[in-house]
C-alpha cells in the first residue's frame, strides 16, 4: 500500500511544541541547571555537582516529607474511592433526582482550592468555627492547631470533602453506561446485588477507576494549597508535605540549589508513578480488547 | 538573546545535548524503520523504542539517584551500570 506523505502536519503542532518547550522544556531545563550549582542572587552560580543531591537524599526533611505524602496519597485513596464507588452506586440512574445529584456532587470541585482550605481553616477553628465549637463542645478535644492528630484528620476531611465527587462522577459515568441487558440476564440467573457488583459493575468500573485513582493519587501527591491555607504546614512540621517543603526551601529560605535538586527528585517520583499507573491502564484496555 | 538566567555550565549543556542525541538517534532509527519494533518482552507487555528509552533513561536517573545516596558523589560507575542496565531493556524488555 502506497503511504501518502504530508509533510504540512509538522507545522500544525509546531505551536503546541513551541508552548511546551516554553513552559515545560525550558523551565524543567534551568531547574536541572540549578540543581548543580549554588547562587545567593544577582544572576550569579557557582558550581556545586552533586552536592544537593546528597544533601537531599541523605536528608530526614526530605524522607520524612516524602513519608508523610506517600501515607496522605495511601489514605485518600482508601476512603474516597471506597465511598466514591458507594455514592455513585446509590445514586438516582433516572428522573428528576439525577440533576440534582450531579449539580451537588459538582459543586466542591467548582470552589477554588485556596476557597477550600480557607473554609475548612475557618471551619475547625475552636472559637469561630462551627466543627471546632461542636467538636469541644461534646467534651472531644479538637484543635488542629496544636495537635498534628487533629491537623490531619482535618486535612484528610477537608480532602475527602473536596475530591470524592470526582471518583463518584467518574464511577457513575461508568455505572449509566451499562447497558440495560446486562442487568436482566443476572435478573435471569438469580445474581445477587453483591455478584451484580463483583462481575457487572465493578469490570465496568475498571477504566474509570483506574483514571480516577490515578488522578486523585497524582492531586494528593501534588497538594500544596488546602493544608498550607489550613495549617501551614504545623503543627510543627507535621502536615508539611512535599511540595510545601520544597516551596519553604525555595521561597523561605532562597535555597535554590537544594530546593532545584529535591524538585528533580519529586519529578522523577511522579513521573515514576504516571508511568507505572499509564501502563497499568493501556495494559488493561488491551486485554479487554 | 542572553540566556545567562538560565544558568548554563557545560556539564548540563552536555547532558540535555545528550538527552536531545538520543531523541534524535530514535527518529532516524524511526525513519529507517518504521513502525516502533513493538514487541512483548519479559514485562510481559508490548513496548516499542521510544517506551524502552523512556523506561531506560527513567531507570538511569533512578540509579543514579540510588547511587549518589548509598555510595557517594562520583557517578561514573553509576553511569556505567546505567548504559549496562539500558542495553539490558533494549535487548529484553
Amino acid at each position: 500500500m502506497n503511504k501518502t506523505w504530508n509533510n504540512k502536519a509538522w507545522f500544525m503542532v509546531l505551536p503546541v511544541l513551541v508552548l511546551v518547550a516554553f513552559s515545560a522544556v525550558i523551565p524543567l531545563m534551568t531547574v536541572v541547571n540549578y540543581s548543580v550549582q549554588d547562587t545567593f542572587g544577582n544572576n550569579q552560580f557557582f558550581w556545586a555537582g552533586t552536592d544537593w543531591f546528597v544533601q537531599m537524599l541523605s536528608s530526614d526533611r526530605f524522607w520524612n516529607a516524602l513519608a508523610r505524602n506517600l501515607v496522605f496519597s495511601g489514605i485518600i485513596l482508601a476512603i474516597e474511592v471506597p465511598l466514591g464507588i458507594f455514592i455513585a452506586l446509590n445514586m438516582p440512574k433516572t428522573g428528576p433526582g439525577v440533576p440534582v445529584c450531579l449539580v451537588l456532587m459538582a459543586l466542591p470541585l467548582l470552589i477554588p482550592w485556596n476557597v477550600v482550605g480557607t473554609i475548612w481553616q475557618v471551619f475547625g477553628r475552636v472559637d469561630i468555627g462551627l466543627l471546632g465549637y461542636v467538636l469541644n463542645s461534646l467534651g472531644i478535644d479538637y484543635n488542629y492547631t496544636q495537635d498534628p492528630v487533629d491537623a490531619w484528620a482535618t486535612v484528610i476531611v477537608m480532602d475527602v470533602w473536596h475530591w470524592t465527587s470526582l471518583v463518584v462522577l467518574l464511577c457513575y459515568a461508568g455505572l449509566v453506561s451499562i447497558p440495560d441487558a446486562y442487568y436482566q440476564a443476572a435478573k435471569i440467573d438469580g445474581a445477587s446485588r453483591w455478584s451484580v457488583f463483583r462481575y457487572i459493575q465493578l469490570p465496568k468500573m475498571k477504566r474509570v477507576l483506574l483514571i480516577a485513582v490515578l488522578l486523585r493519587f497524582m492531586d494528593s501527591f501534588m497538594i500544596y494549597t488546602e493544608p498550607f491555607v489550613v495549617t501551614g504546614g504545623g503543627p510543627g512540621n507535621s502536615t508539611t508535605f512535599l511540595s510545601i517543603d520544597l516551596v519553604k526551601m525555595a521561597v523561605g529560605q532562597f535555597d535554590l540549589g537544594p530546593a532545584a535538586a529535591m524538585s528533580i527528585i519529586y519529578f522523577l517520583i511522579i513521573l515514576l508513578l504516571s508511568w507505572v499507573f499509564y501502563t497499568v491502564m493501556t495494559q488493561s484496555d488491551a486485554e479487554e480488547k | 538573546m542572553n540566556f545567562t538566567w538560565m544558568a548554563w555550565t557545560l556539564p548540563t549543556a552536555l547532558f540535555f545535548i545528550g538527552i536531545f542525541t538520543l531523541i534524535a538517534a530514535m527518529g532516524v532509527w524511526e525513519y529507517l524503520s518504521p513502525g516502533g519494533g513493538p514487541r512483548v518482552g519479559i514485562l510481559r507487555f508490548e513496548t516499542t523504542r521510544g517506551d524502552r528509552l523512556f523506561v531506560s533513561l527513567l531507570g538511569s536517573a533512578f540509579i543514579h539517584l540510588a547511587w549518589l545516596g548509598l555510595g557517594g558523589p562520583s557517578l561514573w560507575w553509576a553511569l556505567a551500570l546505567s548504559v549496562v542496565y539500558a542495553i539490558g531493556v533494549f535487548r529484553f524488555v
